[in-house]
């Protein structure tokens, strides 16, 4: 009788995960190069990539200078050499100056070649707020990346996603923007495999199940919205929550399957409001699950408001469980 | 004082020494610069007739685009925008798939397997940071690659072009900028582009050599570029090649301008066009005959009869061909919608 061998882990936060994904990902492929603001030598202002340039050498991992835009262009030649790119953009709000890049060519280039190149490159950036960053480095500016066709976007809500997350999206053959929410990289520690683990893109996940509202929401959101059920459970009322993880592409069966059995939905997500990834999966809940409804989707969402830096009142702008509660609320009374 | 760009070779093929490059080298060249001149008349005549879309000419820039491109070999990128189907077509481009790509047919979107050609580029400046990042995979292999990025007086003005020379320059990669300084960005003249007047000057800036050439001279073009190659490919990292020519034609073929020039002065320029010196001067050296000029012609001919024979022959796309290659597996939503198309 063959005993099974427990798996080694470790207690790791969320930026030590992505450290490890990406330590891993340079030792496992020599295709893969990792690049951006202060990546290198001091190893990211989060410190991802802490101690990859003196373990893995200065060709592997290295500075670029401050251009955000040269650097998603640098990385899509890296990528159409043959090289895995993994750029980091050191927040998601300066990603702004690359967005031709991103629009014109990332989302593109497989398009435009008839397959004939691709450009198989990751881009990081923490987003998010609720840390008390300055100003305009709280961005959560994934809408602007869901609406380009081309590119998938992968949001991970926990240190074991992030890693298993993160090394599909080196290993994928097309180019991913993966975004960590700065408010969860410290902010709790999980157990997570030492070896190199895969979750595949494009699954939608029931983290929490009930059977009274679906919950939608994505990496920092998810936390908040497993507080809402933790609160709601005292009342006797299940929530259940589903964890979007990759925003494109979507995987819509997992989360019409929940609204159908609820009936009800709360779609949570920090960015702004008007035309956020929210919308999207309103519509889709209201074009494929209509007649199965009891109450109209509902959206908590930030403000349509430039994320505030003002320390006194930041938390009014990111969803927190009371507000989502509130909405969980209407959508029972309807 | 305005530095006078670098010329061998005098608008009226009077050559200022001894011919810098070997005979042989001066014909080959001639013969690409006839062939892409002869392409591009005849890409505004199938416009005309309605057998191709909105089409960049490249008309006086043929000894830019070919002086720099033959400085290249197969392992080197090559990164164009609209306006260098020369460059393109020198570099390997099949003439039938120029055909096809100013038709707006996919067929001319895809490239032979091993031609390190990139798509023709519509941002502009945008993928001049492509190539630094070509060049340093090249790097990063020590597989002595080189990349060549075309941009135009316009471009320099655009942010991208200050990050990919900063960038290059940074990691010392081998990459040549040829800026074609043809005078005009659509209708706006180089004078209110630019506070100064030699492109090449900023180069020193970023800190790798700028040259300004006269880009109408192929000889001068050529041996800037093969300078510039060898430099890069020696690990001594990027340079900048102005190329000062003049936009003899239209922007693009949709475009009208006798509204912003006046077409008395660009037929001034015309004088200065690169092939009439070089007929003069091949004349004058003894390198082509009657007989050389014959069978280019009927070569020339045959060869874009053939091309176009080629497009013609390549069936329309299907409305599903919109939802290909997005990804390199569709979602379940673009399935869908291939199916709605199919």
């Amino acid at each position: 009788m063959s005993v099974a061998v427990p798996a080694s882990t470790a207690s790791l936060t969320m930026v030590q995960a992505i450290n490890q994904a990406l330590d891993q990902a340079l030792a496992r492929d020599d295709r893969v190069v990792l690049f951006g603001e202060d990546v290198g030598h001091m190893g990211g202002v989060f410190r991802a990539s802490d101690s990859l340039q003196r373990k893995h050498g200065e060709k592997r991992v290295f500075d670029t200078p401050l251009a955000e835009s040269g650097i998603v262009g640098f990385a899509v030649g890296l990528a159409l050499a043959g090289l895995r790119p993994v750029a980091e953009i050191q927040f998601a709000g300066f990603l702004y100056p690359a967005l031709d890049q991103v629009l014109s060519h990332v989302g593109r280039y497989r398009h435009r070649t008839r397959g004939r190149y691709s450009v198989p490159l990751v881009v990081r950036a923490p987003y998010g707020g609720g840390v008390h960053t300055p100003e305009q480095h709280a961005d959560s500016p994934e809408a602007l990346l869901t609406h380009t066709p081309g590119i998938k976007v992968v949001i991970p809500s926990s240190p074991e996603r992030a890693k298993g997350l993160l090394l599909a999206a080196i290993d994928d053959p097309d180019p991913v923007f993966f975004l960590e929410a700065i408010k969860l990289y410290r902010s709790e520690r999980q157990e997570v495999p030492s070896d190199r683990y895969v979750h595949e893109l494009g699954r939608a996940r029931v983290v929490r199940t009930g059977d009274a509202v679906s919950l939608i929401c994505y990496g920092g959101m998810v936390e908040v919205c497993m507080a809402a059920a933790r609160v709601a459970a005292r009342e006797g009322v299940e929530l259940e929550v589903i964890d979007v993880e990759t925003l494109v592409p979507f995987d819509e069966d997992t989360v019409l399957d929940s609204v159908r059995r609820t009936g009800r939905a709360v779609v949570v997500h920090e960015a702004a409001r008007t035309g956020g990834f929210g919308a999207e999966i309103a519509a889709r809940v209201a074009e494929k699950a209509f007649f199965e409804l009891a109450a109209p989707v509902m959206r908590v969402a930030g403000w349509d408001a430039p994320y505030p830096p003002f320390t006194a009142v930041e938390h009014h702008y990111r969803p927190n469980a009371r507000r989502v509660l509130a909405a969980v609320r209407e959508a029972l009374l309807s | 004082m305005l530095s006078e760009p670098i010329r061998y070779l005098s608008p009226d093929g009077e050559l200022s020494g001894e011919l810098p490059i070997l005979d042989s080298e001066l014909v080959a060249a001639y013969r690409s610069v006839r062939r892409v001149r002869h392409f591009d008349e005849r890409a505004v005549i199938l416009q005309r007739q309605g057998r191709l879309g909105v089409y960049a000419p490249f008309r006086g820039q043929e000894a830019a685009q070919v002086g720099t491109t033959v400085a290249l070999d197969e392992r080197d990128w090559l990164a164009p925008s609209y306006r260098e189907t020369a460059a393109a077509l020198t570099h390997g481009l099949p003439l039938s798939t120029a055909i096809l790509y100013w038709r707006a047919h996919p067929a001319g979107w895809e490239y032979p397997a091993d031609l390190r050609l990139l798509p023709f580029y519509v941002p502009i400046a945008s993928q001049l940071t492509h190539a630094v990042g070509l060049a340093h995979a090249g790097t990063l292999r020590e597989d002595g690659s080189v990349a060549m990025a075309f941009v135009g007086d316009g471009g320099s003005s655009e942010g991208d072009f200050h990050e990919a020379l900063n960038m290059a320059a940074v990691y010392r990669s081998p990459v040549v900028f040829v800026v074609q300084n043809n005078g005009w960005a659509i209708s706006v003249p180089t004078s209110r582009q630019m506070g100064n007047q030699r492109i090449a000057e900023r180069a020193s800036g970023y800190g790798m050599p700028g040259t300004t050439v006269d880009g109408n001279d192929l000889i001068a073009v050529m041996l800037a570029a093969r300078e510039a190659v060898a430099r890069a490919r020696a690990g001594e990292g990027p340079s900048l090649i102005e190329a000062v020519t003049y936009r003899l034609a239209p922007h693009t073929t949709s475009d009208d301008p006798g509204r912003y020039r006046d077409e008395a002065q660009t037929l001034e320029h015309a004088a200065n066009e690169p092939l009439k010196r070089l007929d003069a001067l091949l004349a004058k050296l003894g390198l082509w005959s009657e007989g050389d000029e014959d069978s280019l012609r009927q070569e020339l001919e045959r060869e874009l009869a053939a091309a176009v024979k080629v497009a013609d022959a390549t069936p329309l796309p299907g409305p599903e061909a919109i939802v290909e290659h997005v990804f390199e597996t569709m979602t379940a939503d673009q399935r869908s919608a291939w199916r709605t198309l199919k």
